[in-house]
């Protein structure tokens, strides 16, 4: 079929407009010049010179990126490590407990794996700060980067890594040179998914930060709850149009990836 | 050994930042609540040896989930928390089928570009697009300004701060989770299948129930699914567009947590939460693995 009908041409713009006009909308009003956000008053970009000039926002910016960039390097490398357990690493002593304690926190309510592991931090006497919300951030990003990476893992030829064996690769080689390659877009998509949930986090961020490191959704959380503010559509603006960016770039990347190596696959095919 | 050290450090990990702390949530709701610090007793103390874990163990009881029982915030906040899921799965899957349809019926290269048209608000912070209706739903908002101007309504609307704005931010944040599966789903359906169910005598309606609905049903099961489990612990949604009498578990813990300072009742309230969940996942562990199996 190649004509939409006039029901999915309704249901696709209806669908794509409740989806889009509430950002357009916020994107609109970071441009108003009036303190009042809901009444137009001209065309102003000084919303985002204060912006600027907030040490708050900025400090908690800071914060938010250093544990986003820690967390989700450290969950890129413990949850492929994970997958690789899972999908290839065969029978072991409680199999069953890891694969549980991998999927739960994917389901698991932030509040409660926010509160269990507030609990834990204190119980050790471990000060609340910087380090707390990476280990937070790490320990449920982790889950979701080895479901990415897993679904990968399954779907790719064994025999490639078991030829690599049989000409003389050392099985950390045979990963470094075979695996690693064709399973490294799941991982930076993996890496990229890990990163925007700690950018995104509130819940957990506010039972594991202490006085010491306050992070930008905590801090959007408590400036929000006094109502709309031109000064937090400025930020949404900014924080959109990154992300925005961020995945069209990357989904051009991988689809750039992707096609060249079917190409190399095809080229492969022919000198067979 | 290369292989134990591999299987051990995520392994570690998880126990120690997954499976303890959750032991100690355990713990903690079987503990009472002190004036001290930590504020609950009593304490594992290791140092008194067997006695002192004989004791540690005498004096757990199940004190808070009786509290929770007997007082009818817990119980009503629990229900209204299922009810709102509940509900708003079901507004999600009415608002988010015709979109996974449309996408599914689409010439094939616009599809990938509708995909990223879904997914990229999921990428977008979860708090600025709940944060975004504050600004439409509230008085003097956008919704109420454009009704009050085209003269359908002569006194704005209260419409933040109440569940109707829960629901509308629910199913807002949560589509992309609804239409992703139904529309893998719907793309992988044989379109000659209509065709022959048209041939052979049905309307259109009638292929669509007969056809479309059935084959489309593992991805309607995993959307619902996806929405209601976050749905029922959510804490943002209610906090920021719901009033006072949006009962939700979820901000019922973390005012139990950040409020009154009670850690037992705070975890007590976390394992029955827990225990209300695990229907539900385990329904939809299942599901998932059948499908898988199907799959093959």
């Amino acid at each position: 079929m190649n004509r939409l009908s006039w029901f999915n041409a309704v249901s696709l713009t209806l669908g794509f407009a409740f989806l889009y006009i509430p950002m357009v909308i916020l994107i609109i009003f970071s441009f108003n010049e009036s303190k009042l956000v809901t009444v137009w008053a001209g065309f102003s970009t000084k919303w985002y010179g204060e912006l600027v000039q907030n040490e708050a926002f900025l400090d908690a910016a800071w914060v938010t990126l250093r544990v986003a960039v820690f967390s989700s390097t450290l969950a890129t490398i413990l949850g492929t490590a994970a997958a690789y357990v899972l999908v290839r690493g065969g029978r072991f002593f409680g199999r069953t407990l890891f694969s549980g304690m991998i999927y739960a926190p994917l389901v698991m309510p932030e509040v409660i794996t926010g509160l269990s592991l507030l609990l834990l931090f204190i119980g050790i006497g471990l000060d609340r700060g910087i380090l707390t919300i990476v280990l937070a951030h790490t320990t449920f990003s982790m889950c979701f980067v080895s479901v990415v990476v897993s679904s990968r893992l399954v779907t790719f030829d064994q025999s490639l890594e078991e030829a690599a064996l049989d000409l003389g690769c050392s099985p950390a080689q045979a990963f470094r040179l075979v695996t690693l390659p064709i399973i490294a877009p799941a991982v930076i998509s993996g890496w990229l998914l890990a990163f925007t949930l700690s950018l995104d986090d509130l819940v957990i961020a506010s039972f594991t930060s202490g006085p010491s490191a306050t992070t930008l959704p905590i801090k959007i959380f408590s400036a929000v709850r006094l109502g709309v503010s031109p000064e937090i559509n400025a930020l949404s603006t900014l924080m959109i149009a990154v992300v925005t960016v961020g995945v069209i770039t990357a989904s051009l990347v991988t689809k750039r990836a992707m096609m060249r190596q079917r190409q190399e696959e095809m080229a492969a095919a022919r000198t067979e | 050994m290369r292989r134990a050290v591999l299987i051990a450090i995520p392994y570690v990990w998880l126990l120690a930042l997954f499976l303890v702390p959750f032991l100690i949530v355990l713990k903690i709701s079987l503990s009472d609540t002190a004036l001290a610090i930590p504020p609950y007793t009593p304490t594992l103390d290791l140092s008194a040896g067997w006695a002192g874990i004989r004791e540690f163990f005498g004096q757990l009881d199940l004190e808070n989930f009786v509290w929770l029982t007997e007082d009818d915030l817990y119980w009503k906040a629990y229900l209204s928390s299922v009810k709102i899921a509940l509900i708003s799965t079901l507004l999600t899957l009415l608002v988010g089928y015709p979109i996974a349809y449309a996408m599914a019926r689409a010439p094939e290269e616009w599809r990938p570009t509708l995909m990223m048209l879904v997914i990229l608000p999921f990428w977008t912070s979860f708090l600025i697009r709940v944060y975004a209706w504050m600004g439409i739903l509230s008085n003097e908002g956008y919704l109420n300004q454009l009704l009050l101007w085209t003269g359908i309504i002569s006194t704005p609307l209260t419409i933040l701060n109440t569940n109707t704005a829960v629901y509308i931010g629910i199913v807002y944040t949560y589509l992309p989770f609804m239409i992703l599966p139904i529309y893998s789903a719907l793309e992988r359906m044989d379109g000659s299948l209509i065709e022959a169910a048209e041939d052979l005598g049905c309307s259109r309606l009638q292929a669509f129930w007969l056809i479309t609905i059935p084959l489309s049903r593992p991805g309607i099961i995993a959307g619902c699914f996806l929405v209601m489990i976050p749905v029922i612990g959510e804490f943002v949604i209610p906090s920021l567009l719901g009033g006072s009498g949006t009962l939700m578990i979820g901000k019922v813990l973390w005012e139990e947590f950040f409020s009154n300072r009670d850690w037992p009742v705070a975890s007590a309230v976390a394992v029955i939460l827990l225990l209300i969940l695990v229907i539900p996942i385990v329904l939809f562990q299942r599901n998932q693995q059948k499908q898988a199996e199907a799959d093959q």
